[in-house]
């Protein structure tokens, strides 16, 4: 559903982002819909998940942050820090 | 089938901490251009006389991934044996115009831009079977880009030994120093992979680590 989304141009954001299994699967699924001419991939902003804490260490209960995903040609990283993302978005 | 692949990593991950192999097998990982290629023909060159491949300026030039077996290296009168797995650079896009201004024609540059999504590809599948991981980055690039925070990620959610290799410290505007900011909880070992500067405690990280 992320991809389809982004292959119609859309800039999508989720609020609690996805883990590191689901951002391999999506780069994955993404190189299957390279089609060389009008999707040439993804470009996703994240912030990397924190240390976890002791309670999330014994109930294995993941918090996800901020991601924005959005087609190669349309979004492009600037400058990314541990806290600080600046980006461009082509409208 | 998730669950099926979460009690596999568990069950390997439990295999790890019990059973030290004799043989281990290390995949190189990074993004294009990282000298993932280079660093391999160095681990080889060193211990085997051989090389890998042949690397080049052009990204995503492997685009298969390709293992060397059996590869003995001694530290301190100690062998380990590692299998190496060299990996096609990973990557969230490719455009095959990109490859046009390093002089390819159409065909070739649309060619190499399907081949490199295939690469991309193979290379995540083999996380899943391997022991550990060298992970390359570019010590003169900004080390915080997605392709890194996911692979990192990923390596850390399978719970296997990461090393972060800076690579290319040879140039004047390498900072191993901003990779080791970026990722605090991993070790890194400055190299340049092409002139072998540092390459011994690489070897010697290598074996502490992996062996």
């Amino acid at each position: 559903m992320i991809l389809d989304n982004v292959k119609d141009g859309k800039i999508v954001v989720l609020e609690s982002g996805l883990t590191p299994e689901e951002q391999a699967k999506l780069i994955e699924l993404t190189m299957l819909e390279i089609d060389h001419e009008k999707f040439v991939g993804i470009e996703v902003e994240t912030y990397p998940i924190r240390e976890k804490s002791i309670f999330e260490k014994i109930f294995g209960k993941k918090k996800g942050r901020l991601m924005v995903i959005g087609p190669a040609n349309r979004l492009k990283t600037i400058e990314k820090r541990e806290d600080f993302i600046r980006a461009i978005v082509e409208i | 089938m998730g669950l099926m692949l979460n009690l596999r990593k568990k069950l390997r991950f439990i295999l790890r901490l019990f059973l030290r192999k004799d043989k281990v097998r290390i995949g190189i990982y990074g993004p294009p251009n990282a000298g993932k290629t280079t660093l391999a023909n160095r681990i080889l060159r060193d211990w085997t006389g051989d090389i890998m491949g042949i690397p080049s300026e052009i990204p995503h030039e492997t685009r298969r991934a390709r293992l060397r077996e059996g590869v003995k290296i001694q530290v301190d009168k100690k062998t380990l044996t590692i299998d190496i797995l060299d990996t096609p650079g990973l990557a969230t896009k490719i455009d095959f115009h990109d490859f046009l201004k390093y002089g390819l024609s159409e065909e070739e540059a649309k060619r190499r831009a399907k081949e490199a999504t295939e690469g991309v590809i193979e290379a995540i599948k083999w996380l899943d079977d391997l022991d550990g991981i060298l992970l390359v980055m570019d010590a003169t690039e900004d080390p915080y880009t997605q392709v890194n925070v996911t692979i990192v990620g990923n390596i850390e959610a399978r719970k296997l030994p990461l090393l972060i290799v800076a690579n290319k410290i040879d140039l004047p505007n390498a900072s191993p120093a901003r990779i080791r900011a970026a990722f605090p909880q991993h070790q890194v070992v400055p190299v340049s992979a092409l002139k072998g500067i540092n390459i011994d405690s690489l070897y010697r990280a290598i074996a502490e680590k992996f062996g």
